[in-house]
């Protein structure tokens, strides 16, 4: 009776299981699942190569668990005398296999992701029949706790919100100009840290227009969660007015304004017809101190943040 | 568990205890190394980064090295005599060869604080720089182990004098003994690749 | 300065903390003083050196930090899904998991499993104590001190909020001014210390002190695991020593290895960090496996399958753990080549603790499996731990990581190993070996209550938190603003609460247990089915453990012990046995080292020097204390075991 009672509850965590696997596919736009270029692409195209192995894996072992727990409980009816044998210490065969096993999984798993890894380092690779284009330079400099995005072949910058054209590479060099952070825009691909005193190198792309979420998934503070962008993905016409529109309109960013902007805090979105390159190079040792030496007492200041405003969803 | 007691052998090792005890510290010197090992490493990854503060190869002087090199190696073989007179039971030549280590350690210890009180003159401190701040802790976390190890070598003297030679006083000295040697072994690591690559460089 | 500098203000949360607080602290002096226990805490406890009333007080200390960690993880949990209700702010949400993280890993895990090494491997090997008592006791007065120490934070000077991994520049002094940081430092510093000087003890007792005839290759399983830990631990712990102690010297010192001005370069701590925090990761899960394996053969009563292979699966992990660290930060820009390498060997991993998951089911191949309360932790572990296994294997794939990382998905991944892993091998060794311990067994209809809730709990909680990785949601966010990871969040935190009510009726179980249980006459608990040394011993334990210690020479000894009647007391055997003396000086020594670190962490410098002057005053008295113990005389040892005995 108690076996029984036990065995189904075991059996019980089957459906729970389901539930919340499916409530969680339910919303099927998981955006890491749902990549809108072609390096999220590869990332996903590998996630689910390896959800494959470890379906497998998880299946096996959950039905030799099963059937183990199922057989062997001591008070299952009809027991026979040959279900017990206390002195069975190894079999040399049956661990070599599942030693073996596991590690042609290990391979099998490392192929893909080290060519994924080395593809990563490069812009990705044009369609079939599309010529490849130069990817588009963007700096992305973080901030506590804002975004700075310089163009400096169009020789632009934007605060907090970001514009891309599509079907183009992106090269994203990344640095900060104090605490660590990490640049993530999930519809489009993986993250990379921000550093003062380092330059990173991120390639992404998107191949559908749209308007995608982007933020530091690096803690760095107490305005973290504030530290997020929209990236404005448009075709190369709309992206080319939008450059134009931009240097014409925007003021000129001065060194002072800079600074004044590099202040721990919390900023609105701007826009400028110059870069901050031309002040300071964050990436650079020399410039790696440039906001800590300014704003030390600054850092004591607290926010007092209750909370943020809602974003859109995730799409 | 120090009921039995071995009949022949070196008095620390007689006892359960006394192998206890030493082979406990011969895992300390592992912990040891990973400690130095890390202290190293932090050095060697900042090597270059001096900022505005002058460059070791304009401070590191070979004359001075040289002479705090010789005090510790020829300190870590008077501690050799010293274990040696232990062995043939003298605690006299012990006491002897104990107080010359001691003398050339604490000459060690002179000519390092020297050394970093000049630097500091030179505008080289432990706030000038990365590789300064690597370099004071590299160097400075060494010569307090052998602060550390005067002081506790003074400790032992003493008991040796109330005491005499026995299996614990004895355990006592062959530890601070493999002390004494592993700071010297640490020693020829920061000379050669601190000081002789930090002077060349 | 001004006592409102000191004390943490304007926060109505920490106020109910600072008076519930007080008010225990005065309930409990108020008991000792009414039933005159002082003398008795003091002789007792506070002085001891008994190898198993220091894992006593381990475990009561790690189960006291079991529930701080839990109250932070709950408040967490109601701000996520409640995000409207303004419960906590950005800033005090950042302390909450910060203290979380480190408490539960530095205070609240390894403390617990330390604490039944403690109690268990020298029973296992048939010792009377451990290599060093004296040092054993040091070990846990410097833990104690350096959990007081951090945890006084939040309401002294104020909680650090840089997260557990404390990565700088953030940590630096520029980044996060105030004393919080410094308790971090300190409070890990010190503990720290006590736990390499227990990986020596451990390793020089388990090396030196096993029972005549007992190889190393027949060990119980649990005291390999707890030797592998300690190789472990002596080689990982010194990095961090020196890590936090370079970020000290920066914070308090002005030096610039991790600040951004000096040329410094701060992606260093998270090197060093991980170098230590990696191996961390299988200090707290191999004594885990240990215990899973112990719990497994007994109650299959079945002998363990692939012993050496359990072995030298436990030895290659342990040597890969120092082998994977830039795994935590694929995404620093490394380069393909150094993130590729460090792929495979974290992938690697995969392999001996596959292995391990098989020889465990096939322990359980041909047994006769008893579902007793740590049985079910140990086979809940199986399923549970293998999701958790293979997350960790996709987070191992560095291009893959690019999108996991600093997710939910990675959140929920390592709650399912450390959880699965480290948190029910806590809740099964300390069940099993109870009656050991406190002389009677926990109620098993209570324990199986505690059990499921604590189950279905954490898969509520934690399974939901994949899908929010996947979804972009990053983890130490305070507030959920995105509408569709709110229900997910609800899910989870529903599960949060579950696991907080089995944790409550765990602890209940221990009051109804002690008031209601029946109290243990035999030393082998579980119906006869103890395999090893530990459960030859009488119930409670004799504090010199074995009046007579058998010959062993194989894995389960006492199984044929059983078969030919043999115990551990062979009246025309017994001899007089050595003792240690109880001494309160590790208590003093470590009470002044830990009003030292408390100084620095307020860059106090008189306080420090005076707490450093008192530690070294107490080093030297030790150096001159010559005292070698007692012994205990054979008659008082013959009525002692008799007494036990029933004889």
């Amino acid at each position: 009776m108690k076996a029984k009672h036990l065995r189904n509850r075991w059996l019980g965590l089957l459906p729970l299981g389901l539930i919340l696997f499916l409530s969680g596919c339910g919303q099927l736009e998981m955006t890491v699942l749902d990549p809108k270029g072609p390096v999220a692409e590869s990332q996903y195209d590998l996630i689910v190569y390896s959800l494959w192995f470890m379906l497998g894996i998880i299946v096996v072992v959950f039905v030799l668990f099963a059937y183990m727990i199922i057989k062997y409980r001591e008070n299952r009816p009809g027991r026979k005398e040959s279900d017990y044998d206390p002195n069975l210490h190894g079999n040399t065969a049956i661990e070599v296999v599942w030693t073996v096993i596991p590690f042609i999984i290990v391979i099998l798993l490392s192929i893909p992701t080290v060519t994924t890894l080395f593809d990563l380092e490069k812009p990705p690779e044009p369609g079939a029949g599309e010529e490849a284009k130069d990817p588009l330079v963007v700096y992305a400099t973080s901030a506590d706790w804002k975004w700075f995005f310089s163009y400096p072949e169009q020789d632009i910058e934007t605060v907090n919100y970001l514009h891309i054209p599509t079907d183009r590479p992106i090269e994203f060099r990344l640095t900060s100009a104090d605490s660590m952070s990490a640049l993530w825009i999930p519809a489009l691909g993986g993250q990379k840290y921000n550093m003062a005193g380092m330059m990173t190198k991120l390639y992404l792309q998107a191949d559908e227009a749209g308007t995608y979420d982007g933020r530091n998934s690096n803690f760095n503070g107490e305005g973290f969660a504030e530290q997020t962008f929209k990236v404005h993905a448009e075709s190369e016409e709309d992206f080319q007015t939008w450059v134009e529109e931009t240097q014409n309109e925007a003021p000129q960013l001065t060194a002072e304004r800079y600074d004044e902007l590099l202040q721990p805090g919390i900023t609105d979105k701007e826009a400028f017809s110059n870069t901050h390159l031309e002040y300071v190079q964050h990436h650079t040792k020399e410039d790696a101190g440039y906001v800590v030496e300014r704003y030390r007492e600054q850092f004591k200041d607290q926010l007092h943040l209750y909370e943020i405003d809602k974003q859109e969803s995730f799409q | 568990m120090a009921a039995e007691e071995l009949k022949t052998g070196p008095l620390e090792y007689r006892t359960q205890e006394g192998q206890m005890g030493i082979m406990g510290f011969w895992i300390f010197l592992g912990a040891e190394v990973v400690l130095f090992s890390t202290l190293f490493a932090t050095y060697a990854v900042l090597f270059g980064r001096t900022a505005d503060a002058p460059l070791p190869s304009e401070l590191f002087e070979p004359g001075i090295v040289l002479v705090m090199t010789f005090l510790l190696l020829t300190s870590s073989f008077t501690c050799g005599l010293a274990i040696h007179e232990m062995r043939r039971g003298s605690v006299k030549g012990l006491t002897i060869w104990m107080a010359i280590t001691l003398a050339l350690g604490l000459g060690f210890l002179g000519f390092e604080i020297f050394e970093f009180v000049h630097y500091a003159h030179e505008g080289a401190t432990i706030q000038s720089s990365a590789f300064w701040s690597s370099f004071f802790i590299l160097a400075g976390t060494h010569g307090l182990h052998v602060t550390l190890g005067i002081g506790w070598a003074i400790l032992l003297l003493i008991q040796i004098k109330q005491r005499g030679l026995t299996n614990v006083t004895s355990r006592k000295f062959f530890i601070i003994s493999l002390y004494w040697h592993f700071l010297d072994v640490i020693w020829i690591f920061i000379f050669t690749s601190v000081y002789l690559i930090g002077m060349v460089i | 300065m001004h006592i409102t500098d000191i004390l943490v203000t304007g926060e109505p949360i920490i106020y109910g903390a600072m008076v519930s607080m007080a008010l225990v602290g005065i309930a409990l002096l108020f008991l000792l003083t009414y039933f005159k226990k002082w003398g008795w805490l003091w002789r007792e406890w506070l002085t001891t050196v008994d190898h198993k009333k220091i894992g006593v007080m381990y475990i009561l200390s790690a189960l006291l930090m079991l529930f701080r960690g839990g109250v932070d993880a709950m408040m967490m949990r109601v701000q996520l899904a409640f995000p409207d209700l303004g419960f906590l702010n950005s800033q005090h949400y950042n302390e909450i998991f910060t203290t979380h993280g480190t408490i539960m890993i530095i205070f609240m895990a390894m403390p617990f499993l330390i604490g039944l090494m403690n109690i268990i491997v020298p029973l296992q090997i048939g010792a009377r104590d451990f290599a060093f008592p004296y040092l054993n006791a040091l070990s846990f007065w410097s833990f104690f001190f350096g959990m007081a120490l951090f945890n006084i934070s939040f309401v002294i000077g104020g909680s650090p909020e840089a997260g557990w991994t404390s990565y700088t520049p953030l940590s630096g002094a520029a980044m996060s001014p105030g004393p919080g940081q410094n308790f971090y430092l300190m409070g890990l510093q010190l503990s720290g210390i006590g736990t390499l000087a227990t990986g020596i003890n451990l390793m020089v007792t388990i090396l030196k002190m096993r029972a005549p005839g007992m190889k190393l290759f027949h060990m119980p399983i649990f005291t390999w695991s707890t030797l592998v830990t300690c190789f472990i631990i002596v080689f990982a712990f010194p990095i961090l020593t020196v890590a936090l102690a370079l970020l000290t010297i920066d914070r308090i010192f002005g030096a610039q290895f991790f600040t951004l001005t000096g040329e410094g370069l701060p992606m260093m701590w998270a090197n060093l960090f991980w170098m230590w925090g990696h191996p961390e990761v299988y200090i707290v899960i191999l004594p885990a496996f240990g215990i899973f394996s112990e719990i497994i053969a007994t109650f299959a009563k079945k002998r363990l399958f692939g012993y050496h292979a359990m072995v030298w699966s436990m030895i290659i992990i342990a040597l890969l753990s120092f082998l994977v660290w830039v795994h935590h930060f694929f995404t620093m820009g490394a380069g393909a080549f150094v993130n590729s390498v460090f792929s495979i060997s974290t992938m690697l991993i995969a392999v001996p603790t596959g292995v391990k998951i098989f020889n465990w089911l096939a322990t359980l191949y041909k047994s006769k499996i008893e579902f007793t309360v740590p049985m079910l932790w140990s086979l809940a572990f199986i399923p549970s731990f293998i999701l958790g296994g293979v997350t960790g294997v996709m987070l191992g794939m560095a291009a893959a990581d690019y999108q996991f990382h600093n997710s939910y998905f990675l959140i929920a991944h390592f709650h399912y190993v450390l959880i699965a892993g480290t948190v029910f091998a806590c809740f099964a060794g300390l069940v099993f070996w109870y009656p050991k311990m406190f002389g009677h067994k926990m109620n098993e209809r209570l324990g199986k209550w505690a059990f499921w809730l604590f189950f279905f709990g954490f898969h509520v909680c934690f399974f939901p938190q994949y899908f929010l990785g996947l979804d972009g949601m990053p983890r130490r966010l305070f507030i959920t603003n995105v509408v569709e990871w709110l229900p997910l969040n609800v899910i989870s935190t529903v599960g949060a609460f579950g696991m907080g009510l089995g944790f409550i009726v765990f602890v209940y179980n221990v009051y109804y247990s002690f008031r209601y249980s029946e109290r243990e006459t035999t030393g082998d608990s579980w119906n006869g089915n103890g395999r090893t040394l530990e459960w030859a011993t009488t119930t409670p334990v004799p504090y010199y453990n074995f009046a007579t210690v058998p010959y062993v020479d194989e894995i389960d000894p006492y199984v044929r012990m059983k078969e030919e009647g043999k115990t551990t007391y062979e009246e025309s055997k017994v001899k007089p046995i050595h003792m240690p003396s109880y001494t309160g000086q590790p208590f003093i020594m470590m009470a002044f080292l830990g009003l030292a670190s408390f100084g620095l962490v307020f860059e106090w410098m008189y306080v420090a020097v005076f707490g450093l002057l008192g530690g070294i005053i107490m080093m030297i008295r030790r150096s001159f204390d010559y005292d070698d113990g007692y012994y205990v005389p054979v008659d008082e040892i013959k009525r002692t075991e008799k007494k036990a005995r029933g004889l």
